[in-house]
This record gives structure tokens, C-alpha cells and sequence, in this order.
């Protein structure tokens, strides 16, 4: 997997605002780049997967690591 | 209505005396619109009229020998009598429970105890109402299993491994609602009910959202109704078991009601429910050709005329009178809020409008966006102008908490 270029701590945001932090976050670095967004809203495991299908983004996975789950998205255009 | 008229609303034919609909030409007005029938539909005139008279003529207890008695008794026998029939079951395998949520309770719990030597697995489908998701939490947590069955994109479950989930060793039952109450996606009822035929396993089918709105197919052991989601009163719930079904009651032990849910009935409203039930399904195939059209509506124009907006569930297996769909970037009660303020009444499913803050199981089932989601949904009262205000209405609300929010163009 490739390493994230960038990580968005959203802990203890609701939802839709680690949605809304990954939608102004993405168009401004390359196509390709890989973001990862902490959130440990449930919600997001739900929307950020949603929002990368509405917008052609790719969702690369999910990760739990130490800072509880994280989810990492490809720029794909 | 007198006492005879009353027994008369649970056993004549249903014809046009029952002309209690509003006039569907309703001018264009600010008056509150109330799109949540799905949580609870307006009490039904049939079932306002039962009910009083039922308060003058039922409020004796039906298990005792004296004259008021008797004449409770004959009342909740008709009830029980037109149920049955416009269900097209025995009335003896019709119980009238407390709620809806107690109904599915005891279908859940009395289809695993019954049938607890052919084993103790519970197969669900992952779009379960949560009166079926708690009772299969209790029946795990004291040692039992289940196994729970996914849903596609539009809510639809999967036959395959449903199929699969229901041969496997030691099912003891199966629970599917008839139709998702969260996105209106109507289920392969018969299939699954023939997969489980096939299987030797009852079916239990949580059917609130349908009874009074569209047939259910055959095959199930077990049904479910809530007389609230057809415009009976709150507080009456139906639990339906076949002839021949190995159940067994999961309560401390009451012969009432054929001793499938313990405690006194609120017989008025058990009356009321009847009646409303026989009055709503003999006009159900005209109200569902009269809402289905607005629902179609609502789902095109929102897709249409809201940006970046998820319409979701099935597009033609779907309920006649419901329809849901999430707005990006929204947050769900802060649009349910403004949604009232503007006089509309709707619900929900997203998490941000739930105590507990998690995601509605049934949008991450079917993995759709669960934010800034709306559920409206319609009933016998909903005219083409309540539709209209709400569609006029919508895309300007979501724009100003978008604006405000700053996520416009995002
Ligand atoms: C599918 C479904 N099952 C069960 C229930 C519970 O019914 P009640 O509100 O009567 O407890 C509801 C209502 O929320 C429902 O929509």
C-alpha cells in the first residue's frame, strides 16, 4: 500500500466534517497523491468510501492503527 | 357510531361510505406538511371513529362473565375476525401485541425457542429493523448465533447467500422485513421464503412497513404488523403465527391472546387498528397507483434539482409512499431542523440524528452515504401540492446550510 502523502487528523469530528476536511484537501495536491483521514466518527467508515465513489476518487482501504481507524484515498483526477 | 355500528365497521363490505379522503386539490399554503408516515401515519377517520365509539364499548375486560364483558369479547373477536381475513389467515393465529417492536420481539425470540433443537442460529438480513436486531443481540448474548445475510447497493437482498445462510447446520430461523422501512427497497419475500421451504426453516417476515400498503407473498410462518404505520393508533402491533409452526412464547407464561404476548389489551385501539386495517387495504391499490407517481417524482426532481445528492434504493422494487436520499456535505439534523422550520416534518436514518451517533445499519449495509440523509414519506392525506411545496422548497434549503457551512463548490 502505497504511504500516505498527508494525514488529516479529524478525531472527534462529526459527521460530515472529515468528509467535507477530505473533499477541500484532495484537489489541491497531484493526481495520484494518497491522503489518509483519521476519523473516529463511524460515520466515516460509511462516507468517506461513499464520497469517493461520487466524486471517481479511488478508496484505497481501511487502516486501524494506534490512533483508531483511518481511511486512506487516491486523487484520481 | 353505536355498538352495532362499530361491530358493522369490522365486518360490512367496504364501499364508498368511507369517502374520507381530503380533497387532493388543497391549495398551496404554509400549514405544517407531515411527510413521516413511516415512523407514524395519521390516525386513519375509520380508526378515529372506532376508537371512540370502542372507548364507550370496549373498556371491559374480554376474559370475564358478566355483560360488559361479553360485549368486549364480541368486539375484539370481530377485530380479530376482519384481521385475519384482510390478511387472509385464521384468526386464530392473530395476536395483538402492545407495539410493532413487541411483535418482532416475540416473533424473533418464540421462532428460536421453538425451534431450539434444530438449533440455535438466527440467519437476518443486514437491513433488519432494530426491534430484530435487539432481539437477535439477546438470543447471541445467552449463548445463541446468527448470521447475518448482505444487501446490494439499492438495498436488495442477496439470494444466493441467503440461500446459503439458510442451509447451513443448525437454523433455527430466518427474519427478513418484508420491505426496507429506511429506503423503501421491497424484498424478495417469495424467494427467500422458498429458499427457506426448501431448507425446512420458518420464516419470520417483519412486514410494518407493507401490511395496508402492498400484498405480501405466501411462504412466511411468522408475520409482523404496526398498526401505526397504516393509520391505526400507536400502541397495537400484530403478531401472526401460522398453523403448524413450532413457536413458543419467550414471555413468563399468560393465556391471552392465545398466549403469544402477555398482559391486558388495550381493546380500543386494538378495535380502531382492526378497522382502519379493513378500510386501508381495500383502498390500498388506488392509494399505492395514487402515491407511487409522487414518490417517482420526488426521486427524479431531487436527483435533478439538488447538486451532488444521493437518491437512494431500489428504483422500482420499492414501497409506493417512501423515498430517501442523502445530501453531501449536509448535516442531517441541522436540515431536519430547517426542513421544520419551513413546515415539513421528516425523518431520517443518518447518524447525526441519532442518540447513539452511528451510521443507520441499513445505509452502511448498503454502503450509500448515511449524511445529510432524509427520509419523507407519504400517506393518505399527502396531496400533489404538499409534494410541490416540499420540491419548491428543498433545493433552496439545502443551498443556505451549504452556504453556510461554506462547502459549496467543494
Ligand atoms: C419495519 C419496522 N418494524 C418494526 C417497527 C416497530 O413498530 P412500533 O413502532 O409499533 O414499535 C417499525 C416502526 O418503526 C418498522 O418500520
Amino acid at each position: 500500500m502505497t504511504a500516505p502523502a498527508e494525514v488529516l487528523d479529524c478525531r472527534g469530528q462529526r459527521c460530515p466534517l472529515p468528509v467535507i476536511a477530505a473533499a477541500r484537501r484532495l484537489p489541491e495536491l497531484p493526481v495520484g497523491t494518497v491522503i489518509r483521514v483519521l476519523a473516529d466518527d463511524p460515520a466515516a467508515a460509511v462516507d468517506i468510501p461513499a464520497w469517493c465513489r461520487m466524486r471517481g476518487h479511488e478508496f484505497v482501504g481501511t487502516v486501524t492503527g494506534p490512533d483508531g481507524p483511518a481511511y486512506d484515498i487516491r486523487r484520481q483526477h | 357510531m353505536t355498538g352495532s355500528a362499530l361491530l358493522g365497521s369490522l365486518s360490512a363490505p367496504i364501499g364508498g361510505s368511507w369517502g374520507y379522503r381530503r380533497d387532493s386539490v388543497a391549495c398551496v399554503s404554509a400549514s405544517p406538511v407531515y411527510l413521516d408516515a413511516a415512523t407514524a401515519a395519521p390516525l386513519h377517520p375509520v380508526a378515529r371513529q372506532a376508537l371512540l365509539a370502542a372507548l364507550d364499548d370496549g373498556w371491559a375486560d374480554p376474559g370475564r362473565l358478566y355483560t360488559q364483558a361479553r360485549r368486549a369479547r364480541q368486539l375484539l373477536d370481530a377485530a380479530r375476525a376482519a384481521t385475519a381475513e384482510t390478511l387472509g389467515v385464521r384468526p386464530d393465529e392473530v395476536s395483538f401485541t402492545p407495539s410493532g417492536t413487541a411483535a418482532a420481539h416475540g416473533a424473533v425470540l418464540g421462532g428460536l425457542a421453538g425451534r431450539h433443537r434444530a438449533g440455535r442460529v438466527l440467519v437476518h438480513s443486514a437491513i433488519e429493523h432494530s426491534a430484530v436486531l435487539h432481539a437477535a443481540e439477546r438470543h447471541v448474548a445467552t449463548g445463541g448465533a446468527s448470521t447475518e445475510v448482505p444487501v446490494d447497493r439499492l438495498g436488495r437482498l442477496d439470494l444466493a447467500r441467503w440461500s446459503a445462510a439458510v442451509r447451513a447446520p443448525g437454523v433455527a430461523l430466518a427474519a427478513l422485513i418484508a420491505a426496507s422501512h429506511e429506503v423503501g427497497t421491497v424484498q424478495p419475500v417469495g424467494e427467500a421464503a422458498g429458499a427457506c421451504g426448501d431448507a425446512g426453516v420458518p420464516l419470520f417476515v417483519d412486514a410494518a412497513q407493507a401490511v395496508g400498503r402492498v400484498p405480501v407473498p405466501a411462504g412466511w410462518s411468522v408475520l409482523t404488523a404496526s398498526a401505526h404505520k397504516w393509520g391505526g393508533p400507536p400502541g397495537v402491533g400484530l403478531l401472526v403465527v401460522r398453523k403448524g409452526t413450532r413457536w413458543e412464547s419467550p414471555w413468563p407464561a399468560d393465556e391471552r391472546e392465545g398466549g403469544r404476548t402477555p398482559g391486558a389489551l388495550n381493546l380500543p385501539a386494538v378495535v380502531a387498528a382492526a378497522a382502519s386495517l379493513r378500510a386501508v387495504a381495500a383502498d390500498a391499490a388506488a392509494e399505492a397507483a395514487r402515491l407511487a407517481p409522487l414518490v417517482a417524482r420526488i426521486r427524479a426532481r431531487v436527483a435533478a434539482e439538488v447538486p451532488d445528492v444521493e437518491v437512494v434504493g431500489d428504483p422500482d422494487h420499492r414501497l409506493p409512499h417512501l423515498v430517501t436520499f442523502s445530501c453531501l456535505y449536509v448535516d442531517g439534523e441541522a436540515l431536519l431542523h430547517a426542513l421544520d422550520r419551513r413546515g415539513f416534518a421528516v425523518s431520517s436514518g443518518s447518524s447525526c440524528t441519532s442518540s447513539t451517533l452511528r451510521p443507520s445499519h441499513v445505509l452502511a449495509a448498503m454502503g450509500v452515504l448515511s449524511h445529510g440523509n432524509v427520509r419523507v414519506s407519504l400517506h393518505r392525506e399527502t396531496t400533489e401540492a404538499d409534494v410541490e411545496r416540499f420540491l419548491t422548497e428543498l433545493p433552496g434549503i439545502v443551498a443556505d446550510l451549504r452556504a453556510a457551512a461554506g462547502v459549496v463548490g467543494l
